[in-house]
């Protein structure tokens, strides 16, 4: 029942707002759920991750019914609805980049940070995502993405090198 | 171009309409297709593909409830393709469902039970582990066992298109999907029981008869819910006699095939503590007992005769059946008593002689989807006629422009062209009134003049005299809350007005499933059955309670929450002879009444209820009544008998509904009398109250089913309800308590902020018992604050 005094579209930042409005005006009147993944990806680069009350926030913003935000947050493997590292690692492990050493770059870096896949660093600085299924780079295999960049034709030295750099 | 084709299923050649899907055709031809996610009220989601059918040409099988037909098309169920197809899915769909069917409350009924003996393999190749799911807590009305879920998504869609609250969805993807609210919130819908049957399997159950019947064990006998005008079809299940659980029987032109969760749970009150299972007398020291009938009906006759008939009080409940009532206003008639009535929700009696012969929609219900505009006015029409908001919503959705008057924003699960927030609904009628004779230039009847002398007609007024001027068809529709109110015989007036002048049919609901019923039999003191007026009139409901007479014979009423008298109409009756017919025995019943006798609920009598739309539907009885209660009809014919008046010798039910049918075939038209005068009462200062019956407190058997009571609407209801501003003017915040105060009584709640409240009112539920002592539901109420905030969770958790 929406018997809030305060909508939770307070909740979200002017910047926020700013971005969704655009991909809203990307689309036909009425079909604001189109600006659904453009606000989500908003919101998590401001906050790390979506906690529900964003996500109800951008539920109220959008005129969407709530459950239909958390369908897509919780479908969609880039959007995080733990509290989760600075940095997200995804290692591709599928066909291409399993013939290549794949895992091995996963095991690697398991070893390496002392976390298992779905973990973050105690520092708080890495976190490993679960799992990655192709991320279409099969021809730079194997790869992987950090922060949204593409690293391809991975060595165990070029994975530590990215690593380190990071902050 | 004709948009018949011709399709051949299974070497048999049928007709077929252009954009019909496969499955409809085979449906409409009796020849069975499998399937878990098609249903016919719902979009098609084709994601279960278990309907999976060879199509002649197609590559390979396709989904009969997502595959258009096309003339000539060549369609195979059982060929060896379709059957391999539909067997490979059932494999599959049963990878992650568990095989817990002896414990599974499904089990007997489940379409997946029978569709995997029908249509599965015998040997699974799946070895691996099942998923597990976390169950939800739905809330009280709901189990689930969501590892037995096969994402046929019925549940979501029932909720996205049809109760237009989407509550569940499908989070997660892949071997991680799961059917939910995410949040573990409680469903919040009054329809959302409908998933249970919705749900092809066992993951959404119904709680309250969880574990407690199996399926091949019950009778399903047909019944009709009188607990709003709809009049609902159902199914009883009973067993040994006793109603297990209820379930929608379809019926397109009344429910389709939906209840609300007030039809299906309330049969749990017919089994409640406070059932009365045996006649029970006040003895001379005062003192109650249990006796047989025959003393019961004795004591009672004796204490009628004793009484002069015009110092005598007959109500009854507007939920009772046809026969009932009629029995009742021929007791009436034998004793020679007007005073007879069953408006004990009624406000304002004033225009009771312009009335119509019986209060209604003036149309079917489904005649409601094709209106063009619709103007509400003072409605909770999801608590009242939650089956009807749901035809208006369809309405909407095909274009109906619909605009409501309410005191609050009532949430309907559709938009409105004008929303119109008024405390007063006299006043904003009486703009629309004015309105519409300024445009359609008819004038305002002189009756109605004084009443729109000098009210300000706004944009907003215009638009809904616009709305309704414009469309083809219109419907003004009076919803409960102005039955209660004192001034509700001038809005009844202006939108009389309002609907003769715009063309458009004016509506009223009532209280109870069978007011229609009531007014045609006669249980009203200033009309014989069929209408026609009676001279002189006797006492109506309020003033037979507030103006003391010697004995009242109440009919399954509870006075101090049916009357919009609230506690104030027992006063009369603690110093009267009271004879009571009623399923239940209450703690104020054994302070006034003198003689208790037991009569069956809905569940227990056969009977007739008037409906909307005037149909009479009737039921044979479904369950034995409770211990030696008897059907409310025979009651009254042994008490008619025993007075020794003439003709109450019917052997069944049918036979009353057959005499009440003679006698109104006999009834010529009648003419209402002419409007009269009517003039507009500003509220008085202080605070107003909001006062109405909520969803779960309209009869007393939906009072006292335990699911019901334990719902998120059930709790709100019982909750002192202000707007933001009058929160703040009194210190007050959601959570807190205040104490109120009328000069009958007091009443102390918890508040509940809500924003559309306008300022200087408060909502106050009718009904229960928490405000029952505040006496008349139109006394000013005074609020001391107790608590202004909501205490510390700490404390609250138990």
């Amino acid at each position: 029942m929406s018997t809030e005094l305060e909508s939770p579209a307070d909740r979200l930042s002017v910047h926020v707002r700013e971005e969704i409005d655009a991909w809203v005006r990307q689309y036909p009147p009425g079909r604001q759920q189109s600006a659904l993944l453009g606000a989500l990806h908003a919101v998590q680069h401001e906050n790390g991750y979506l906690t529900v009350t964003l996500m109800d926030a951008v539920a109220d913003y959008l005129e969407l019914p709530r459950i239909s935000v958390y369908e897509v947050a919780s479908f969609y493997s880039m959007f995080e609805t733990e509290p989760v590292g600075r940095h997200s690692i995804s290692v591709c492990t599928n066909l291409s980049c399993m013939l290549r050493g794949g895992d091995e770059v996963v095991a690697h870096l398991q070893h390496k940070l002392g976390i298992a896949l779905g973990e973050t660093t105690a520092d708080g600085r890495i976190y490993l995502k679960r799992e990655e299924e192709c991320l279409a780079a099969c021809a730079g295999a194997p790869m992987m993405m950090v922060d949204h960049r593409y690293y391809e034709n991975l060595t165990l030295e070029a994975v530590d090198r990215i690593v380190d750099g990071l902050e | 171009m004709s948009d018949e084709v011709r399709i051949e299923v299974d070497g048999v050649s049928l007709p077929a309409r252009k954009g019909q899907m496969v499955i409809e055709v085979t449906d409409e031809a009796g020849i069975y297709v499998p399937r878990f996610c098609y249903h016919k009220k719902l979009t098609v989601a084709a994601n279960c593909r278990m309907c999976l059918v060879e199509v002649e040409r197609a590559p390979k099988a396709l989904p009969a409830c997502a595959t258009p037909v096309a003339d000539g098309m060549k369609v195979f169920t059982r060929s060896e393709r379709a059957v391999a197809a539909q067997k490979a899915v059932m494999e599959f769909l049963l990878i992650n469902h568990p095989l817990d069917c002896p414990i599974c409350d499904q089990g007997g009924e489940c379409e997946l039970q029978d569709l995997a003996l029908g249509f599965g393999g015998d040997v699974s190749q799946y070895t691996e582990r099942k998923r597990i799911v976390q169950d939800e807590n739905l809330g009280p009305l709901i189990s689930t066992d969501m590892t037995r879920c096969i994402h046929c998504t019925r549940c979501v869609r029932f909720g996205t298109e049809i109760a237009g609250i989407r509550e569940l969805g499908a989070t997660g993807r892949g071997e991680n999907m799961e059917i939910g609210t995410y949040v573990g919130e409680t469903l919040v819908s009054e329809l959302a029981g409908n998933v249970i049957d919705l749900c092809p399997v066992g993951a959404l159950t119904a709680r309250p008869s969880r574990y407690t019947a199996r399926p091949w064990e019950l009778m399903a006998q047909e019944a009709v819910s009188p607990h709003d005008p709809v009049g609902s079809n159902l199914y009883v299940h009973t067993r040994g006699g006793k109603a297990m659980r209820v379930v929608p029987r379809e019926n397109e032109a009344v429910n389709e095939t939906w209840i609300a969760d007030r039809d299906r749970f309330s049969y749990r009150g017919a089994y409640a503590e406070s059932r009365l299972p045996r006649p029970m007398v006040r003895d001379a020291a005062g003192q109650w007992r249990e006796t047989d009938w025959e003393a019961a009906l004795q004591q009672a006759v004796a204490g009628l005769q004793a009484l002069e008939p015009s110092r005598l009080g007959m109500l009854a409940s507007p939920a009772s059946t046809l026969e009932e009532l009629y029995l009742f206003r021929r007791l009436a008639e034998g004793l020679g008593c007007t005073n007879l009535d069953h408006r004990l929700a009624q406000g304002d009696f004033r225009d009771q002689a312009q009335a119509p012969v019986m209060p209604g929609l003036g149309m079917a219900p489904a005649a409601v989807e094709q209106l063009g505009a619709v103007l509400v006015i003072g409605s909770d029409l999801r608590g009242e006629v939650p089956l009807l908001h749901l035809r208006l919503r369809k309405a909407v959705q095909a274009g109906a422009v619909v605009s409501a008057i309410n005191a609050r924003d009532y949430d309907y699960r559709f938009p409105l062209a004008t929303d119109l927030r008024s405390a007063d609904p006299a006043a904003s009628l009486a703009a629309v009134a004015q309105a519409v004779g300024e445009i359609s230039g008819k004038p305002v009847p002189r009756p109605l003049q004084a009443a729109v002398q000098g009210v300000s007609v706004e944009q907003a007024h215009i638009a809904i005299a616009r709305s309704l001027l414009d469309a083809g068809s219109a419907l003004v529709l009076l919803g409960n809350q102005i039955q209660h109110r004192r001034d509700g015989a001038l809005v009844r007036a202006l939108a009389d007005f309002v609907a003769t002048a715009t063309g458009a049919v004016c509506g009223r609901l009532e209280v109870g499933g069978n007011s229609a019923g009531a007014w045609l039999a006669g249980v009203l003191p200033h009309r014989a059955p069929g209408g026609q007026a009676q001279t002189p009139a006797g006492l109506d409901a309020r003033r037979m309670l507030t103006q003391p007479q010697d004995g009242y014979v109440l009919l399954n009423v509870e006075p101090e929450l049916d009357s919009t008298l609230g506690a104030e109409a027992l006063e009369p009756l603690a110093q009267a002879f009271v004879v009571c017919l009623t399923p239940f025995v209450s703690e104020r019943m054994r302070q006034y009444a003198d003689v208790l006798l037991p009569i069956g609920t809905f569940l227990e009598t056969s009977g007739t209820y008037v409906g909307l739309a005037g149909q009479w539907q009737s039921q044979a009885g479904a369950a034995r009544p409770l211990g030696e209660a008897r059907p409310g009809w025979k009651v009254l014919r042994v008490l008619g008998n025993l007075l020794s008046l003439p003709g109450f010798d019917w052997s069944a039910s049918d036979a009353v509904a057959t005499e009440l049918r003679q006698r109104l075939g006999a009834v010529g038209p009648v003419e209402p009398a002419a409007p009269q005068v009517l003039e507009r009462d500003p509220p008085e200062g202080g605070l107003q109250r909001l006062a109405s019956l909520p969803l779960y407190a309209v009869d007393s058997l939906v009072r006292r089913a335990a699911p019901l009571q334990a719902t998120v609407q059930a709790q709100e209801a019982r909750a002192a309800w202000v707007g933001p501003a009058e929160a703040e003017r009194l210190g007050v915040t959601a959570g807190g308590r205040i104490e109120l105060r009328t000069e009958h009584g007091r009443a102390e709640l918890p508040v509940h902020v809500h924003a559309s409240l306008a300022a200087g009112c408060i909502a106050l539920a009718g009904g229960i018992p928490e405000t029952a002592d505040l006496g008349a539901w139109d006394r000013p109420v005074q609020v001391r604050v107790l608590a202004a905030e909501a205490p510390d969770l700490a404390e609250t958790v138990e």
